[in-house]
């Protein structure tokens, strides 16, 4: 029966992907009540996405590598603000400044990745809530570091960002300096980079289709109607009446996309070499994994500093859109934003891919855009609105990881059944 | 030399810190000739405060639940009786009673829920019980936008009703304080808040007496060796259950006595991180994940917030600007957490 087989696999696709489902339909509901166009929305969502997609996909592979949700991306962030700190003492200005950053914040990530790994390898089996009380911690550390250590043990002369007794980092630091460096490099049109974005990503399509292994052909195939679809829309947009307001407002940092689609390339790439097998493999389980010999205290350490270096990156360019920080505050929510974020996406504690982090940046902002206005129009109060996004964040990751408990707990069950 | 190692493991490396590091701000309250007398008064007044919440880590522990991450939950419902205690108009000693008898129901049916939650999550109590605390609490700020509570000194002026609650709910003419001043008496320029202290070492008292009873001594068999328990015939789940309700009761009655002392119940994102200080304390006392007494929830509070309490003054001289005491806040209680976790190998036990 050709055709339940095919209502079977509707069903299992929509099991398999309740969560993406119901956000999208509550995203919907959102958009139409908020009464905002939707070119405005539009516009919010594609700078939110550019800043923070990098956030969310650097939660991927501590995943794979059984760390569960990274919230020690936290410390890449600060990792981040500290070499943004450096290079704006030392008066550098736009993309250069943005790049000597970058290249600072590695070893500070790296160091700091090393020591979380360290550390979650001290905790096997707790190690969600290590990063995240690790979090607080290095939070305080940071701010003694930044309050007390930055002018009262070595000198700095900044006025711009010192405080004025010439003590401490001011709580707001202006980045003019560096605002737009990487998104103002160059700018398109929504449609005119849709449709530069789907071609490139139909090439390469093709060039693995040609390839042919016969495995994922069918992926392929699904991926190349896919950007097929888009090419063929934005194609039409571009030159319809009806999406010029949207066409003139909605402008594609394609510098900062390319970052993102680039690391959405490498991530999957990364996985296939021996040391991302070596990861997944101590994610499935660390003793057979050990026993096959990996060394699994490095891998993790390894999958840690990732994690870390790609969130220092991320929360990098994340300030250089929004052109300020405030800089004992900017990292707090880093880590929980972006798990709230990919577990919309439809990621789990122990599984997420590159599509999912996306799909869920996109959810994730289009929610946070629209509740305020959302939830004034239906219950006359916006902060309703925005208590309403913060619930959602915290509820997804509380669903979720009780959801992956029970399911562990119910696993051991019936495991102890069979003995 | 091993002697000494041996020592250090046993008092625990934080403790020896803690204790090292109160003694240098003493020192320093005493050289920059901080009022000791209303130093100690204060440090009285936050341990009095601070004891019941640190005690409702000690029925979860007991049970074997670990410490009880999902403490806002009680916080919520402890907030929640004294609102609606407010609300109907009582006042003074007997809107405080009040507050608790409309508090109590309210945590267990809340800890029941809750406890349910607990039991299918075996394991993993920590992480679940953070966020499914943090995501009550936002839920509850939405509830506190909506909630038709009409005393006009709990809801924001302009608006009129259902414009919401006040995010701080002042206590001035009300209940503050009633605990505090309840035979409290003076030695030596120390102000002694003994009806607080006195209310914080009864509900020791009670939690000990229950510890003793059949069912505690069932709750501890659960938390020793759940496959003993199992055993004996004694059905760890509803012991978990047992142990959770006791635990978010505690936390409802904490935070009400709390605010009487503080003077302000404080809604919207206030309870957010309050598990994190009493799981702090009790660990400083020297509990663990799977022991907890009743010492170690009276020294942990008492260690904890002195030192918080006179880090305040002392750091506020060395460092006039910036929160130097709000740094040292963060990284002692954090720390404290952090090492139990090592500390435990793993295994979920902090």
């Amino acid at each position: 029966m050709p055709k339940s087989n095919g209502m079977n696999k509707i069903k299992g696709f929509m099991v398999s992907n309740i969560v993406p489902i119901v956000f999208i339909i509550v995203c919907m509901i959102g958009v139409a009540f908020s009464g905002s166009a939707p070119s405005i929305i539009m516009m919010d969502v594609i700078s939110r996405f550019s800043r923070n997609a990098f956030l969310v996909i650097s939660l991927i592979i501590p995943i794979l590598t059984g760390l569960g949700l990274n919230f020690g991306i936290v410390l890449g962030a600060m990792a981040g603000q500290i070499s943004l700190l450096i290079v704006c003492v030392a008066g550098m200005n736009g993309l250069s400044a943005v790049i000597a950053a970058s290249a600072l914040s590695v070893p500070l990530a790296v160091f700091l990745g090393w020591l979380t790994g360290k550390l979650l390898n001290n905790t096997k089996g707790s190690e969600m809530i290590t990063s995240m009380i690790l979090g607080f911690f290095a939070s305080g550390v940071y701010q003694f570091l930044l309050l007390f250590v930055w002018g009262g043990i070595i000198p700095i002369d900044a006025p711009g960002i010192m405080l004025d007794s010439g003590i401490g980092v001011r709580s707001a630091v202006n980045l003019n300096n560096l605002k737009y460096a990487i998104d103002n490099i160059w700018k398109m049109d929504i449609f005119t980079a849709g449709i530069i974005f789907s071609l490139i990503f139909l090439i390469i399509n093709a060039v693995k289709l040609l390839k042919r292994t016969d495995k994922t052909k069918v992926r392929t195939v699904v991926n190349i109607a896919v950007f097929a679809a888009i090419f063929v829309i934005c194609f039409w947009a571009s030159h319809a009446d009806a999406c010029k307001k949207m066409k003139a407002l909605c402008q594609i940092p394609m510098v900062t996309f390319g970052l993102i689609a680039l690391l959405c390339m490498f991530v999957p790439a990364f996985l296939k070499t021996k040391l991302g097998q070596d990861m997944r493999a101590v994610g499935q389980d660390m003793k057979v994994a050990s026993v096959a010999g990996i060394d699994v205290d490095k891998t993790r350490i390894i999958a840690t500093c990732i994690s870390t270096v790609l969130a220092s990156f991320g929360q990098i360019i994340f300030l250089q859109n929004l052109g300020n920080m405030s800089t004992y505050s900017a990292h707090e929510n880093v880590g929980m934003f972006s798990a709230a974020a990919l577990l919309i996406g439809g990621a789990s504690v122990s599984k997420a891919t590159v599509g999912q982090a996306i799909m869920g940046t996109i959810l994730f902002h289009v929610l946070f855009n629209v509740s305020p206005m959302a939830g004034k129009n239906i219950f006359g109060s916006a902060e309703l609105g925005e208590y309403f996004r913060v619930f959602i964040a915290y509820g997804i990751i509380a669903v979720t990881l009780a959801l992956y408990a029970w399911k562990k707990t119910v696993q051991a069950r019936e495991k102890n059944k069979v003995q | 030399m091993e002697q000494l190692k041996k020592n250090i493991k046993a008092i625990g490396l934080p403790r020896i810190i803690i204790v090292a590091f109160l003694f240098v701000l003493i020192i320093l309250a005493v050289v920059q000739q901080q009022n000791m007398g209303t130093l100690a008064s204060d440090v009285l007044v936050r341990f009095g405060m601070n004891m019941v919440l640190s005690l409702a880590m000690l029925p979860a522990v007991m049970a074997g639940t670990g410490m009880n991450y999902g403490l806002p939950v009680g916080l919520l419902c402890g907030i929640l009786g004294g609102l609606v205690s407010i609300e109907i108009g009582f006042r003074g000693g007997v809107g405080l009673v009040m507050a608790m008898v409309i508090a109590i129901p309210l945590a267990i049916a809340a800890g029941y829920l809750y406890g349910k939650l607990i039991n299918a999550v075996q394991g993993d109590e920590m992480m679940v019980g953070t966020y499914v605390g943090y995501a009550v609490v936002s839920l509850m700020c939405m509830g506190w936008l909506i909630l038709p509570f009409k005393d006009p000194a709990m809801i924001w002026p302009i608006g009129g009703s259902g414009s919401g609650l006040r995010s701080t709910i002042t206590l001035s003419d009300n209940y503050d304080g009633i605990l505090n001043n309840l035979f409290a008496f003076e030695i030596g320029g120390v102000t002694v808040p003994t009806g607080l202290i006195l209310f914080g070492l009864i509900a020791c008292g009670l939690v000990y007496l229950f510890s003793r009873s059949k069912t505690g001594i069932c709750l501890k068999a659960v938390g020793d060796n759940p496959r003993f328990a199992v055993a004996s015939g004694i059905s760890v789940k509803k012991s978990r259950m047992i142990g959770t309700i006791l635990s978010t009761v505690l936390g409802a009655v904490g935070i009400i006595v709390y605010a009487q002392s503080f003077g302000f119940y404080q809604l919207y994102n206030a309870p957010l991180n309050m598990a994190f200080p009493p799981v702090a304390a009790v660990l400083l006392g020297g509990a663990t994940g799977r022991v907890c007494k009743i010492s170690h929830v009276i020294l942990g509070t008492f260690l904890f917030q002195a030192l918080l309490t006179i880090a305040l003054p002392v750091a506020n001289q060395l460092m006039p600007e910036g929160g130097l005491s709000e740094v040292i806040r963060i990284v002692v209680s954090n720390g404290i957490i952090l090492y139990a976790l090592t500390q435990s190998g793993g295994e979920g036990d902090a």
